[in-house]
């Protein structure tokens, strides 16, 4: 009887003590739930909505860039790609082996597709061919049942209308960059495309615009189950070009075959008309990729089509440099309009004799006359009496040899050479050579771009920029109004002269470029010719009779003519440089003033009141 | 005496009905109750459908219930016979997977019977108390104090918790013993000798870690610094705390759980399935479930307490023990308290074969319940 009770009260505390000891085990498990779920919770909760959502971008359409009359310059087209999915088809293989009958897949292709197949989740498509034409896709979309995991779809490209004629203008794009990645996640984005050169890329970021976001909810392996927030991305702007698109391409078939270079500015506010150069390349080449061969082509040509030569071509100024050496001898006055200067045909300085490009010499030379003659040895006189130093300054004046405010990247800012200059180069100023940079040779080395701002300067006597923004965004930026441009503080009576010069240069008997006389009834343009030497012609040469265009190509003269119109109330300034093409009066004048004539006709920047610089010449 | 104790009438009519009767309906309640949790926990983690956990689960609680009680109503005596036979019949099971099992995850548990995985461990268990329970029904107190009387039933635990061991099972092996030491404690085993066993065991443990699998280090590894391999082990810890602190308070409502439903939880319908249900109720849901749980512990330790026989005690707290254990591991694996090991939360967590041995358990302890007052050779009560 006793032992059982023992027993059986030995049980009771210990089922009693086992059943506490579970309970008390339960307890501390809820203490702790407590702790994760209440405590921490917070926490956890962030932890839990990181996991789920995954935050995408969506690349926005890029802006495009417009002509000023709003033509479409640079602008995006549809783009129709092949996608691969993995986990739709069985043998990804079998599938590519079937495309590739229908659309052509390079090995190296192939072996990138199978590379990144293996490296991505199953169900992320793949890229397998870009910028399928229209056939293309008709012909995969009927093939459909063979090619499991195929699938089409449609993206944008850049597309330049005009391809060529506004190539150094408008740039190219092309996929960014390690460098670019950092400061903009947009970047990231597959497909995505970045300025590399011209408008597109100084206005890079306003054509961007701002990505704009997804939020999807994704499950642990990364396939999305829903959207749930999008956020617009703010479109891309459009840039206005103040090119006129029209004008560009004439001016384009105007230089033909000639490896030449041409700007045409407003006179009046510096805006870029036109910026031709010749040879030049299809921007839309870099999008896709550039091939070995087309890049070996572009880069062993002489004439070199992938350099903007109205930016960044650089060529001694020649003649077209006096004005700018007849206004540094009025403003230091060391010489007066009237003054005549005997030409002999040569000009002896120490040692040295500096020939007049006429044998015999214009006898005397006033101001005036000697711009319409081009008189070498007036210049050399003028250039020897002002010294380089202030020739310097005044060709800044002018936009010659300073940094100009013009957007377009590899813009060259060229040379006017000073004595500071000289001594940075460890060599002492020589005279001879303030005497060859009254001609504009020597050292001088100038932009088309710049000869152009010199041009329109001296037509307006306004410090206009060259520009090449008009608006952003329809809204018209500063600059485009001749007020927004300061007066450059010449005395008007050196304008006047340098203007009266190159009237009669094209339009008086006798003048150096009669070629370049308008026909156009009532309207006259001034200008001046110029032709730089390649290669030094030595005495036995010139004494042979020597003929520049018996020379090779290559070692011709470069022909420039620099010039405004109409001559009484100028609206439009501008520059023409054929590289070799020997003599500005020949190669370059003639085209000036077909390519004026164009200007005039079609008279882009629009303008009816204009600012009256002179009478009629006459 | 008075009569009208009513411990001291032996209701002894067995009648079916008189057996049907004594059935502990509210216990049968409870345990409908947490079948019920089930189902909706096994709805939500299909993603808001029956198909394909929460139907068949609660297809198979009506089997299980209609087994218990149909077991409820065998002779406790019967049973207490059939002890030693069982217990046989489950080291030979265990033997037969070790030899010819099939292998799933580094490790040989499973035997498959008709179409289902059956783990012979979890029979194992059972038959272990029955066996236990048979043994020290006659054990008087001062035969307990004989440590030679002890040595049979050691052997008898240690033999199938070794081979659970060896398949290797390290969760179901520690939960075997704790089972079985649970019945020793309640037999009236000696404290020192308890307190000895513990000491012994917390004193080989660092051994017993250097023969563990690879993956049962990596689990333990991983639970000491779950951030230490975030997307490998701990990956499974790391998630069902997020899941489980997400769901704060409150939860995040009913189907609404993201952890769950964009699978960052793994093996949700099974082992994590607690986690589901604290992610989408919150704390407060999470408490309830475990409260239930509870209330059966409670009520399998009354049905111990209430019972006149040694051997139906015995079983109670052997069975109790072994629905607390699943439950217990289950939900402080989920939390991180403990290494992970796949230990199903019992008749929440998907799983047939599981399901069914919990509710041949708890039919063996409706038997004993049912029988609590039966006559029983020298193991009875004398008061």
């Amino acid at each position: 009887m006793k032992r059982e009770t023992t027993r059986t009260d030995v049980f009771t505390r210990r089922a009693l003590m086992i059943g506490g000891v579970q309970l008390a085990a339960m307890g501390v498990l809820a203490a702790k739930l407590y702790q994760v779920q209440v405590v921490e919770g917070e926490r956890y909760a962030t932890l839990a909505e990181s996991n789920r959502i995954s935050a995408r971008l969506i690349a926005p359409p890029r802006g495009r860039l417009l002509d000023r009359t709003g033509t479409v310059i640079g602008g995006n087209r549809l783009n129709w790609r092949a996608l691969l999915v993995a986990e739709q088809t069985e043998d990804a293989s079998v599938t590519l082996d079937n495309l590739s009958r229908i659309v052509p897949i390079a090995d190296h292709e192939r072996a990138r597709i199978e590379r990144e197949v293996r490296r991505h989740r199953r169900f992320i498509p793949i890229m397998v061919r870009e910028f399928l034409t229209w056939e293309d896709m008709a012909r995969i979309e009927v093939n459909a049942p063979d090619l499991p995991g195929i699938l089409v779809d449609v993206g944008t490209t850049r597309q330049y209308p005009f391809g060529p004629a506004l190539a150094h203008v408008v740039g190219y794009v092309a996929p960014p960059a390690e460098a670019d990645m950092a400061d903009d996640p947009m970047m990231a984005l597959p497909g995505i495309r970045v300025g590399r050169a011209g408008m597109e890329k100084v206005h890079d970021r306003v054509l961007r615009g701002r990505a704009g976001a997804v939020q999807l909810e994704v499950n642990a392996v990364g396939r999305v189950i829903r959207e749930l927030d999008r956020q617009e991305g703010t479109q891309g702007q459009d840039v206005t070009l103040t090119i006129d698109n029209e004008l560009q391409k004439s001016v384009q078939a105007r230089l033909g075959d000639e490896s030449a270079s041409t700007v045409v500015l407003d006179a009046r506010n510096g805006e870029v008309m036109a910026m031709v150069t010749n040879p030049s390349f299809d921007p839309s080449v870099f999008n896709s990729g550039v091939s070995q061969a087309q890049w070996v082509a572009w880069t062993s040509n002489r004439r070199a089509p992938l350099i903007n030569k109205a930016a960044a071509g650089l060529y001694a100024p020649g003649s077209t440099y006096k004005m700018v050496v007849a206004m540094a001898g009025l403003e230091a006055k060391v010489i007066s309009p009237g003054e005549t200067i005997s030409c002999p045909g040569y000009l002896d300085f120490g040692d040295r004799r500096f020939h007049c490009w006429s044998k015999y010499g214009h006898g005397g030379m006033d101001m005036r006359a000697a711009l319409k003659n081009s008189c070498d040895v007036y210049f050399y006189e003028v250039a020897r009496r002002v010294g380089i130093d202030r020739l310097a300054a005044m060709s800044n004046r002018f936009g010659l040899g300073v940094k100009l405010d013009f957007e377009l990247p590899g813009t060259r800012t060229g040379l006017v050479p000073t004595r500071a200059w000289r001594a940075g180069q460890g060599k002492a100023w020589n005279i001879g050579d303030t005497i060859v940079s009254g001609i504009g040779q020597g050292y001088l080395q100038l932009t088309p771009v710049s000869l152009a701002t010199m041009a329109a300067r001296i037509a307006t006597g306004r410090a206009v920029q060259p520009h090449l923004t008009r608006a952003i965004n329809n809204v018209v930026q500063p600059g485009s109004k001749a007020e927004d441009w300061p007066n450059m503080g010449l005395q008007e009576r050196g304008l006047q002269i340098a203007r009266q010069g190159m009237w009669a240069v094209v339009n008086e008997g006798g003048g150096t470029a009669p070629l370049a006389r308008l026909s156009i009834p009532g309207v006259q343009m001034a200008g001046k010719t110029g032709s730089v030497q390649v290669r030094n012609v030595t005495r036995e040469q010139r004494e042979r009779g020597f003929k520049s265009e018996n020379l090779p190509w290559e070692f011709r003269p470069h022909a420039l003519f620099v010039a405004y119109a109409p001559y009484d109330s100028p609206r439009y300034a501008l520059a023409v440089v054929v590289e070799h093409g020997n003599a500005g009066a020949q190669a370059a004048a003639p085209l000036a003033r077909d390519i004026m004539t164009d200007v005039l006709n079609r008279d882009p920047a629009g303008r009816r009141e204009t600012q009256r610089v002179a009478d009629k010449g006459s | 005496m008075a009569v009208t104790d009513r411990r001291l009438i032996r209701e002894t009519n067995f009648g079916l009905t008189g057996k049907l009767f004594r059935i502990s309906w509210i216990y049968t309640l409870l345990l409908c109750a947490l079948a019920s949790v089930g189902y909706v926990a096994l709805y939500s983690a299909a993603g808001g459908s029956p198909e394909p956990y929460a139907a068949r689960h609660i297809l198979r609680f009506a089997f299980g219930l209609g087994l218990m009680l149909c077991i409820a109503m065998v002779d406790i005596r019967f049973i207490a016979r059939l002890a030693w036979p069982t217990y046989a019949l489950g080291v030979a099971l265990l033997v037969l997977v070790l030899r010819m099992g099939h292998v799933g995850k580094g490790a040989q548990r499973w035997i498959e019977l008709g179409g289902t995985q059956w783990q012979p461990s979890e029979f194992m268990k059972i038959a272990l108390v029955l066996a236990l329970a048979s043994w020290f029904h006659r054990a008087s107190w001062e035969r307990m104090g004989n440590p030679l009387f002890l040595i049979p039933p050691a052997i008898a635990t240690l033999v199938p918790v070794a081979l659970i061991l060896k398949e290797p099972n390290l969760g179901t092996a520690v939960i075997t013993a704790v089972v079985g030491g649970a019945v020793f404690l309640a037999a009236g085993m000696r404290w020192w000798k308890v307190i000895l066993i513990v000491a012994a065991i917390g004193g080989g443990l660092p051994m017993a870690y250097n023969h563990l699998h690879d993956y049962q280090r990596a689990r333990i590894d991983t639970f000491m610094n779950p951030e230490s391999d975030p997307l490998g082990a701990g990956y499974n810890i790391i998630q069902s705390k997020i899941a489980l602190g997400s769901g704060g308070m409150w939860g995040k409502g009913f189907l609404q759980g993201t952890q769950g439903k964009l699978n960052f939880l793994p093996e949700k319908q099974t082992d994590f399935i607690f986690t589901m249900l604290a992610e989408e109720f919150g704390l407060v849901g999470s408490l309830a479930v475990m409260g239930l749980l509870c209330l059966i512990v409670i009520g399998g330790t009354i049905i111990a307490l209430r019972c006149r026989h040694q051997f139906g005690r015995l079983v109670a707290v052997g069975i109790t023990t072994n629905f607390f254990m699943y439950a217990f591991v289950n939900i402080a694996m989920v939390m991180g308290a403990i290494p992970v090991g796949g230990v199903p939360l019992p008749l929440v967590s998907h799983g047939g074969s599981a399901m069914i041995m919990v509710m041949i358990g708890m039919g063996l302890l409706m038997s004993v319940h049912v029988h609590r007052d039966a006559e029983f050779g020298d193991g009875r009560d004398e008061i």
